[in-house]
This record gives structure tokens, C-alpha cells and sequence, in this order.
């Protein structure tokens, strides 16, 4: 079925031998790609035709008109304005929204938390080492599903009501409705204090640009990490205070039957950051590792034979190389994180699968946009990750002889 | 440190006493050291670590074994007793066993999914253990064998009821049917003769026989399990682990072969062929799992012909066997990308066509360096089983959800104790086949080390 792979040279001066159609692979391939085809359009054909029957017979709407009707059900937590009264269109941003809350905040925990246990996994240290395997073989060979089910139904169900909620330190408090914690607000002022941040972190990148250039041209070597400091912390805090400390917490205060102020954060929402977080560590902890590993140990020799010692070595030599091998992985794991998230319609938690093809699909019964949309948002993310891991990876790949 | 007593000179000429060790470098005291204490910073972690598991080993085993309830018939036997709470309740496992593995499967049918237990058992087995004789025959008997006697089995259908639509040709009804059946089993009987290096008309009597022989087969067949009477129990009952069990196997018999035909399509230099693999994987592989099932579950029937009812088991089925051949795919084809150009150069060199190459060169070396991979798309595929229960299919994990909130076992701690159980189950199939892919590993390094 394959054509033949034509060697220049050979295939032009060599007159091709009379053979039946039936036997010439160029020839075959044609008739295998025209059958595959048809089969396909085939297929395809009698499948929207039988959609389009079976959807009138049941009386069932087509097209995206549902987009703009009222969508009549509420949504627990959501990031923006949302009523009873808002359209389905309204609800698909509040669930999208919430994935990606959901994603943000799994991929910042997950990433911190694997990198630990990805370097526990590696350490002298044998009951560290030990813990670590522990870790990363248990959670990795149970199913998410029921890790989230267990943190959902059996830890935060089992929380004390709200009359005896846990006070944790710093004006948090913890029970069956979630997590209640000290409500930022943030006076006019305040933008300041993020200009100043964002100009620290320019400075800063500035700065080590000069000082990277500085080191090449003279091998003097500047206080970047002083710097970091200076420019990204002190300097945002010290325009803080000069604008008048234009930020406050309202805390929130236990009551009999409910918490007055503060933030809640929904308990579906814990459980699934906190299930995805731990699920999702174990793998990026092997990636880790893995990549860590990949860096051989003459790497570490020669730099040390050159005189550098153990601080830049690492800077310098084993973790760029690592960092080579491990962040492909890593993003794949981000995009397992996010399509894991879709895991979240069974706990309840308001995301673009339950609301989008939980909710509405039920409501409208139009299955194929629904999921048809849910697909594409999924399809998106994972599609213009995978362009940039290319581009990433053409970038970083070793330029070999 | 002696000299010798008839030189003046001080030199040694007798090999100094080779000395023991330091004992702290020795024996437990030694491996503590390097292990644990070697520095500050170790010592530290080593109290972090040990503080930490101090505070966790304890705690479950505390849980799980020394103060878990093992006997009762029910809730009570879970209850606190003096204001405290027991450890993990077993005996709600023990008495909702049978439901967890076998669902709402009929109690008189039970030795229909002990004998598919053991009989997984016995293809698997075959399949796995490297050494094991006939492995081609074991291919055949977990690829076809297998599923179908299983399908048999469980739902006490006839499994090769469809070998018999060609008869319909000499009644003349179901045309079509019976003659896309009779064209199929006619080409089985191609493949076999191929395979036995017919050709010309060797072939199209292989063909014959097989049209004929199969039909004759299925008719026999039919008479023998007509008269053997297993009653047949609707996919609705089966569930437990049993069902977990079903997908799974099914996703790891149907995702292989597709996988590599994927793989090869999307290596493939036609290009229509390669342009299907590549939306296919890309498109499968960009959506999470439960969107695909939601999908299948709910389009599927919009897309069949009105009055074709598809089975909600099925339905899943097709789901988790396209999601798990597309990551199936990408594990083949990075085994395809890892042999040598020369492995190819060499095959079509030696006048092979291109399945031959595949099937004689290409593939079993490819298959051998992905076999961990493999192995590895099949942990996920298990676990991913569990996504089964959001689509109402009544999966082990689902029986669990359904037993832990039964009020006559309703304690404090019958759901963390459904969820271990759930954990362990799990863990176990998970665990046995991460050490297979380990294995395998090892023993494969060992035949490149040389």
C-alpha cells in the first residue's frame, strides 16, 4: 500500500517494469487512499444525515440560537457577574473561567510541590528518598477520580459544621462550607504599589541583562540576588508604605449559624485544587527526576575540574541541561492538569463540563453544539500549548553537528 | 607498622596490615551515617522526614489495622464506642463484597464471572510471561478466544452468532448483511492462507474454506449453545469490579492494534492516510477523557439510524477504546521512530512489501522497545476506567459510591474506609503492572548492554 520510496537517481534513469495496477504500490496506494476516503466521507455523510433525522424526530432545536436564551439555573462560585436571569453564552464563560481558576491555581501548587518531591526522590537522604517513592507510587497508581472523591466526600464532608468551625491562624476558618479567608480590599492607591512591582521586575531583568554582559566581557560577577531583592521586594514595599498602606483585610467572623465577611471558598473548589494538585506533583516529581538524571554525572565533574563550585554548577551546568528534559514533560502534565480539572462535574464543582455539558446540555438537549463547544475550548488550549512547546522546543534543542 | 630485623634500612618490604574500617563507617552505625547524618543539612531533613512519618505510618495502620473493625453485621458495630471513633470498618466490606464485584450481576450467575476471571487470568498470564510456550497461540486466544467466550459468558448471548448471516444468502433475506459477512470471513480465510505463504489460487481455496468452514462452524455452534441454556443477563445488571474489569480488558485488546495502525497511518507517506491519523490523535488526544464520553454517550445514538439502539456499556466501550488507541498511537510511533533507518532500508532491500516489513521487521522491534510504554498507557487506561461512573455506567468505583452511603452501614467511618478499599483494589492491578513494565525493562537493557 505504500508507494515506493524513489531514490533520485535510480528512479529517473531506470524505466519502471510493466507490472499489473494491482501490484504497482504507487498505484495501490492510490486506490487505498481513494477507499479510505470515500469510506470516511461515507460515514461522515450518513451520520449527520441520520443526526439531522433522529434531531427532528425529537423535536430538538439545532444551530447556536440557545446561546443567547436565559439560562435559568444559578452558579455557585463564578468570577463574574452571573444571575439566574444571564444566558447560557453568560454561564459558558462562567464555567470556562472557572477551569481555568481551577488550572492557574492546581499548575502554581502542583509544579511547587513536584519539584519537591522530584528532588526528595534523588536525595542522600534515605527516609527523605523513601517518603518521596512512597509518595509518587501511591498516588500515581490510583485513580484520580477516587482521590477526589475521597478528599470531597470523605475529608471535607467530614469538616465540623459551621458552629465549630476550625480557626486557623491568621483569621481563616475551616468547615463543611469551605474555606474562609480575610477578604483583600485595596484603596485607589494601590496601583502604585503594582507599578512599582512592575518596574522592579523590569529593572531587574535590566539589571542581570547588564550584568550577564558585564561578567562575559570582565568575569566580574554582580549581586543579582541583592538586586532581586532590592528592586522586586523592598522597592514595592517601601511605595506601599509611602502611599499610605492602601491595603486592607475585612477578616472574617464567626457567627452562630453563618461567617460574616471574608472570602469563602467553595469546598468543591478545595478539594479539587488539592486533589489535582497531589495527583498531578507525583507525575511532575518523575519528570523531575527523570530529567535530573539525564544530566550525566561527568557534566557535574568537569564543571567542578573547571573550577566552578557547587552553587553555579548547578546554576550554570545541571540545571539548564535538566531544564531541557523536564519541561516538556512538565507542559504536558500542565495540559493533563487542565483536561483532569473537567473531573470536577463530579464533585459539583461549577466548571466548563459541568456547567456547559452538564447543565445546559440537559436543559437544551443539544448535544452536539454543547459538546461540540466544550471540545473546542479543550482543543484550543491544547493545540496552542503544543505550538509553543514546538517553538520552545526548536529553540532549546541541541544544535548537534 | 614493622620492618624487616635484617635491614638497617627503613623501608616496609612487608605489606602493611590491611586495617578494618573505621567502625563508624561500618555496619548499621555506618550506614546510618552516610545515609541519614552525613551532614547538617541531612540531619535536619532526616528529623523533618522522620517526623512526617511519624506522624503518618502510625496513623494508618492505627486506621487500617490495629483498631479497625473487622466483624459485625452492622452500622453499630462502626459506631463510636465511649466517644471514640473506631478505625477503618471492614466489616461493611465484607458484607457488601459480593455487590462491589459483582454488582447487580444475578447470584446464580456468579460462576459466569469467576470462570472470566480465571480465564483473563489465564491470557494474561500467557500474554505476559515472556517465556511461556505457544505465545503465538496465546496472542490468538487473548485477541479472539477470549473476548468472545467472555462476551458469551456474561451476557449469555450467542458470541458467534454472526458466523451464520451467510446461511441468509441461500435463504435470500438480509442480502446485504450476508454478503458483507461472507465477503469478511472469506478474507479471514485469505489472511490465514497468507499468512501460511499462499498465493494465486492456493489463497482463494484458504478463502473457501474459510467462507465455508466458519459457516458450518457458526451453525454447529448455534445448535450447542441453544441446548446448553445460559440465560442471558442485560448489561444494565452487570457492574462492580467485574465491569471495570470488561473496559479495561476490552480498551487494552482493542487499543493495541489501533494504536499501531494509527501509528502507521500517521507515518504513512500517503498522504490522505496520514492527514485521517493525525486529526484523529491530535483531536482525540486535545480533549479530556469524560468530554469523549460524553460524546459517545450522547451523540452516538444521534448518529445511528433511527431504531438502532446502541448499549449504554457499549457506548463507553467505543470511548474509552478511541481515547486510549490515540495515546496508544503516540506510544507505537515513538518505538517506530526509534529503530534505525537500516532496519527499513534492510527490509524493503530484501523485496519485502510493506506489510511484511511491518509484521516480520518493523513491528516486533518496535513493539519489544515500547512494551514499559505500552504497559504504561495501560495503567492509565485502568484508571481512567473509573471516569465510567459519570456517565452511569456501574463501574467498581460507582459500587463503592452506591455502598459507602447505604444507611444500614451509614458510621463516620464507612466512607474513608470504601475509599481504601477502592485505593487498595486499584492500587494493586495499577502497582502489579508498573512492576511488569519495570521488569521488562530491566530484562530488555540487559540484552542491549551485551
Amino acid at each position: 500500500m505504500s508507494s515506493v520510496d524513489a531514490r533520485p537517481g535510480s528512479a529517473a534513469s531506470v524505466e519502471k517494469p510493466r507490472v499489473a495496477f494491482w501490484n504497482d504500490p504507487e498505484k495501490r496506494g492510490y486506490i487505498f487512499q481513494a477507499v479510505l476516503l470515500a469510506a470516511v466521507v461515507y460515514f461522515v455523510y450518513s451520520a449527520a444525515d441520520n443526526a439531522l433525522a433522529n434531531l427532528q424526530k425529537q423535536k430538538i432545536a439545532s444551530g447556536f440560537g440557545f446561546w443567547n436564551n436565559t439560562a435559568g439555573f444559578d452558579i455557585g462560585q463564578r468570577l463574574i457577574p452571573y444571575e439566574t436571569t444571564s444566558t447560557y453564552g453568560r454561564a459558558f464563560w462562567v464555567g470556562l473561567l472557572n477551569t481555568l481558576l481551577v488550572a492557574g491555581v492546581g499548575i502554581f501548587f502542583a509544579t511547587i510541590l513536584g519539584f519537591i518531591i522530584g528532588i526528595a526522590r534523588l536525595s542522600k537522604n534515605w527516609l527523605v528518598q523513601k517518603l518521596a517513592t512512597i509518595y509518587v507510587e501511591a498516588i500515581r497508581n490510583t485513580p484520580l477520580l477516587l482521590q477526589l472523591l475521597f478528599w470531597y466526600n470523605a475529608v471535607l464532608k467530614a469538616l465540623p459544621e459551621v458552629r465549630d468551625s476550625l480557626a486557623i491562624p491568621g483569621g481563616l476558618f475551616l468547615n463543611t462550607r469551605g474555606l474562609f479567608v480575610p477578604e483583600p480590599s485595596f484603596g485607589p492607591s494601590f496601583s502604585w504599589v503594582l507599578y512599582a512591582l512592575g518596574a522592579g521586575i523590569l529593572g531587574y531583568f535590566g539589571f542581570s541583562r547588564w550584568a550577564k554582559a558585564r561578567q562575559a566581557a570582565t568575569g566580574q560577577i554582580a549581586p543579582l540576588g541583592l538586586a532581586a531583592l532590592g528592586l522586586i521586594v523592598v522597592f514595592p514595599v517601601l511605595v506601599y508604605f509611602l502611599a499610605g498602606s492602601p491595603l486592607s483585610f475585612s477578616v472574617p467572623e464567626l457567627g452562630r449559624f453563618n461567617i460574616r465577611g471574608g472570602v469563602q471558598v467553595y469546598p468543591e473548589f478545595v478539594a479539587l485544587v488539592v486533589g489535582l494538585t497531589i495527583y498531578t506533583a507525583a507525575f511532575i516529581a518523575e519528570a523531575v527526576r527523570a530529567g535530573i538524571q539525564a544530566v550525566s554525572k561527568g557534566q557535574t565533574e568537569a564543571a567542578y575540574a573547571l573550577g566552578l563550585r557547587p552553587g553555579p554548577t548547578l546554576d550554570l551546568v545541571v540545571i539548564p541541561q535538566a531544564m531541557r528534559v523536564i519541561i516538556p514533560p512538565l507542559t504536558s502534565n500542565y495540559l493533563n492538569l487542565t483536561k483532569n480539572s473537567s473531573l470536577a462535574v463530579a464533585i459539583g464543582y461549577p466548571d466548563l463540563v459541568q456547567v456547559f455539558t452538564g447543565t445546559v446540555l440537559n436543559q437544551t438537549g443539544q448535544a452536539l453544539e454543547v459538546v461540540a463547544i466544550t471540545m473546542l475550548v479543550y482543543l484550543t488550549i491544547s493545540l496552542s500549548t503544543s505550538l509553543f512547546m514546538n517553538w520552545y522546543n526548536a529553540r532549546k534543542a541541541l544544535v548537534e553537528r | 607498622m614493622t620492618s624487616s630485623a635484617s635491614s638497617k634500612a627503613y623501608v616496609q618490604n612487608i605489606p602493611a596490615q590491611v586495617l578494618p574500617p573505621p567502625a563508624s563507617m561500618v555496619g548499621v552505625v555506618g550506614w546510618l551515617r552516610t545515609n541519614l547524618f552525613s551532614s547538617p543539612a541531612n540531619i535536619a531533613l532526616t528529623v523533618v522526614a522522620a517526623l512526617v512519618a511519624w506522624w503518618l505510618i502510625p496513623g494508618f495502620v492505627k486506621f487500617l489495622i490495629t483498631d479497625a473493625v473487622w466483624t459485625g453485621s452492622d452500622r453499630e458495630a462502626c459506631l463510636a464506642k465511649g466517644g471514640v471513633l473506631p478505625g477503618a470498618c471492614w466489616a461493611f466490606v465484607k458484607d457488601r463484597w459480593t455487590f462491589m464485584i459483582y454488582g447487580f450481576f444475578p447470584v446464580e450467575g456468579y460462576w459466569r464471572v469467576n470462570l472470566f476471571f480465571l480465564l483473563g487470568a489465564i491470557g494474561l498470564t500467557w500474554m505476559l510471561w515472556l517465556n511461556a510456550p505457544r505465545r503465538d497461540l496465546g496472542l490468538i486466544f487473548f485477541l479472539v478466544i477470549l473476548p468472545l467466550t467472555v462476551y458469551g459468558l456474561l451476557s449469555g448471548n450467542n458470541p458467534v452468532g454472526f458466523l451464520t448471516y451467510p446461511m441468509d444468502l441461500l435463504a435470500g433475506k438480509n442480502v446485504a448483511m450476508a454478503g458483507i459477512f461472507s465477503v469478511l470471513l472469506f478474507l479471514v480465510g485469505v489472511f490465514v492462507g497468507r499468512i501460511r505463504n499462499t498465493s494465486g489460487k492456493t489463497s482463494l481455496v484458504y478463502g473457501v474454506i474459510g467462507l465455508v468452514g466458519l459457516t458450518a462452524f457458526g451453525f454447529v455452534f448455534a445448535k450447542l449453545w441453544a441446548g446448553f441454556g445460559l440465560s442471558q443477563v442485560d448489561t444494565a445488571k452487570w457492574g462492580g469490579l467485574m465491569v471495570t474489569l470488561v473496559v479495561a480488558g476490552v480498551g487494552i485488546v482493542a487499543s493495541l492494534p489501533l494504536g499501531i495502525l494509527l501509528a502507521l497511518g500517521r507515518r504513512s507517506k500517503l498522504p490522505v492516510v496520514k492527514f485521517f491519523a493525525v486529526m484523529f490523535i491530535e483531536f482525540v488526544r486535545g480533549v479530556p477523557l469524560i468530554t469523549v464520553l460524553f460524546m459517545a454517550n450522547t451523540m452516538l445514538p444521534l448518529f445511528m439510524p433511527d431504531g438502532a439502539n446502541v448499549d449504554k456499556l457499549l457506548r463507553a466501550l467505543v470511548g474509552i477504546g478511541l481515547f486510549a488507541s490515540a495515546y496508544m498511537a503516540e506510544v507505537v510511533r515513538a518505538g517506530l521512530q526509534a529503530l534505525p533507518k537500516g532496519q527499513y532500508e534492510g527490509a524493503m532491500a530484501m523485496g519485502l512489501g510493506y506489510w511484511q516489513m511491518m509484521r516480520l521487521i518493523i513491528l516486533p522491534q518496535a513493539l519489544k522497545v515500547t512494551i514499559p510504554n505500552i504497559v504504561n498507557t495501560y495503567i492509565g487506561l485502568f484508571k481512567d476506567t473509573s471516569l465510567l461512573l459519570i456517565v452511569g455506567i456501574f463501574d467498581f468505583l460507582k459500587a463503592i459510591e452506591t455502598a459507602r452511603i447505604d444507611p444500614q452501614w451509614a458510621a463516620p467511618t464507612t466512607s474513608p474506609t470504601g475509599y481504601a478499599f477502592a485505593a487498595i483494589v486499584y492500587f494493586m492491578f495499577c502497582y502489579g503492572m508498573a512492576s511488569y513494565a519495570r521488569m521488562t525493562e530491566r530484562r530488555l537493557s540487559v540484552a542491549d548492554k551485551r
